[in-house]
């Protein structure tokens, strides 16, 4: 790997672990989520079952939005972002630093909700549980990297921090769906996750690739 | 020359549309099991079938935007204008099909929506593309081309996904109909002659169309360019 895409990625690392600004507030909107849908929905036993899987994933996608609208948000003060379109490096590097950086945020933030998600739904897993550690980061890859993807994209339009949630959630819809049924169907054990699996990998090879062959020119509009 | 295929093709076109409603509701024959509600496919199928194509145009536009924004800017600005035609076309042509759907379902399955595979992916296609008329509304200028472009590209790579859920998935909508197997395709004479005029006419609506939008968005941009021009002069 490329010195470039260390600096990148050591970088925001180092800005997050001294401020926790974007770990904290997916934190604390996620929980929000998770305990205003569970007073929405009442889970008892057989439907906290069926529904928590889809509470868990829509719950990291509105948190996540917050954290990715900050990831080039941060990049703006002191003209940063320009230094960088100046700098002779390819936009690849930039771009696969910042998603992976929000990736390790909202699976750390999926790790610590976990826990207290388990305890609120009641839940107990009847399929394959380890399966749910391929699921998890499958899906989030596949927010993670439309999202910074389109967070630079809209950076540079009116609206832009709504602009984000329009294009994104219509994108990431099937990888949605993909998750949601996938998590369901380890959790209730009624369906094989495998299918959706697959489904998962091949459209974060599809996104993540295009992302890439694309992000120079989204960046370097002009 | 020019106009009088510029009457003609309008001319045509409405006659095409007349033929092909004629065909589809008096000369079709009934469907053995559906009875009358299955005329609604001679429009449903036609508008799912071209709005994939004005989709494609769309892409072909976007592609053409990026390849030549910086080598050749008339070209480039002429795909911009075809790639937002294409788009707005498609997205119409779309909405014509999530409408004339549930109409169907409705009387065929007794309900007007269902979460399928493919009745969702046509809804988050159309999603997607409202997404990128929005795009283009929030920001302005040569960037917002640009990153309309890459966003049309990213929507197109949606459309296979579209296409392919019926076979992935297990799905309620009825197999397709054409490609879908042994049983697929349309077996009566009558239905097929239908079902192609039907194709034709709305194929020839959306071109006309197409076109008409296309040459508003050039002389739009002509007229901006030509604003931007006298300002610069006046401020010399």
């Amino acid at each position: 790997m490329n010195s470039v895409f260390w600096t990148h990625l050591v970088k925001d690392l180092r800005i997050e672990w001294r401020s926790l600004d974007a770990i904290v507030s997916m934190l604390f909107f996620a929980g929000l989520v998770v305990v205003l849908f569970s007073l929405a929905f009442d889970p008892r036993a057989a439907v906290s079952q069926g529904i928590a899987g889809g509470v868990l994933c829509v719950a990291t996608m509105f948190a996540s939005v917050s954290a990715l609208n900050q990831a080039w948000a941060r990049e703006i003060r002191h003209q940063v972002m320009d230094a960088q379109r100046m700098t002779p490096s390819s936009g690849a590097q930039l771009y696969f630093a910042k998603v992976l950086v929000n990736f390790i945020f909202v699976t750390v933030v999926q790790g610590a909700l976990a826990p207290f998600f388990f305890v609120m739904y009641n839940l107990h897993i009847a399929g394959a549980g380890w399966v749910l550690a391929l699921i998890l980061p499958l899906g989030t890859w596949a927010l993670v990297c439309n999202g910074v993807f389109f967070a630079a994209l809209s950076i540079r339009s009116r609206n832009r921090e709504l602009l984000l949630s329009l294009i994104l959630f219509p994108i990431f819809i099937p990888a949605l769906l993909g998750m949601v049924q996938a998590t369901t169907a380890v959790l209730t054990g009624e369906n094989d996750p495998w299918l959706w699996i697959k489904m998962l990998t091949g459209y974060d090879i599809i996104f993540t690739t295009v992302s890439l062959l694309l992000f120079d020119v989204v960046f370097h509009a002009e | 020359m020019k106009k009088a295929a510029l009457t003609l093709f309008p001319l045509i076109t409405v006659l095409l549309m007349i033929w092909g409603f004629y065909q589809a509701i008096y000369v079709a024959p009934n469907d053995a099991m559906q009875g009358e509600i299955s005329r609604i496919f001679y429009y449903h199928v036609p508008h799912a079938m071209l709005c994939f194509l004005f989709f494609a145009v769309s892409l072909v536009g976007s592609i053409g935007y990026l390849t030549y924004r910086h080598a050749r800017p008339v070209l480039a600005q002429a795909s911009d204008a075809l790639a937002l035609a294409g788009a707005e076309v498609g997205v119409i042509y779309c909405t014509i099909v999530l409408l004339t759907g549930p109409l169907w379902g409705r009387r065929a399955w007794g309900i007007w929506w269902t979460w399928d595979a493919r009745l969702t992916t046509t809804l988050v296609l159309w999603l997607i593309y409202v997404s990128y008329l929005l795009l283009r509304r929030f920001s302005a200028g040569p960037q917002m081309q640009t990153l309309a472009a890459v966003l049309g590209i990213f929507g197109a790579l949606d459309v296979p996904i579209v296409y392919m859920s019926n076979r992935w998935w297990r799905t309620q909508h009825p197999a397709p109909v054409f490609g879908g197997g042994p049983d697929s395709g349309i077996k009566d004479p009558a239905m097929l002659a239908a079902f192609g005029w039907n194709v034709l006419a709305w194929f020839c609506w959306g071109l006309l169309v197409l076109f008409l939008r296309y040459h508003v968005e050039r002389r739009h941009q002509q007229y901006a360019e030509l604003e931007a021009e006298e300002a610069l002069a006046g401020a010399d």
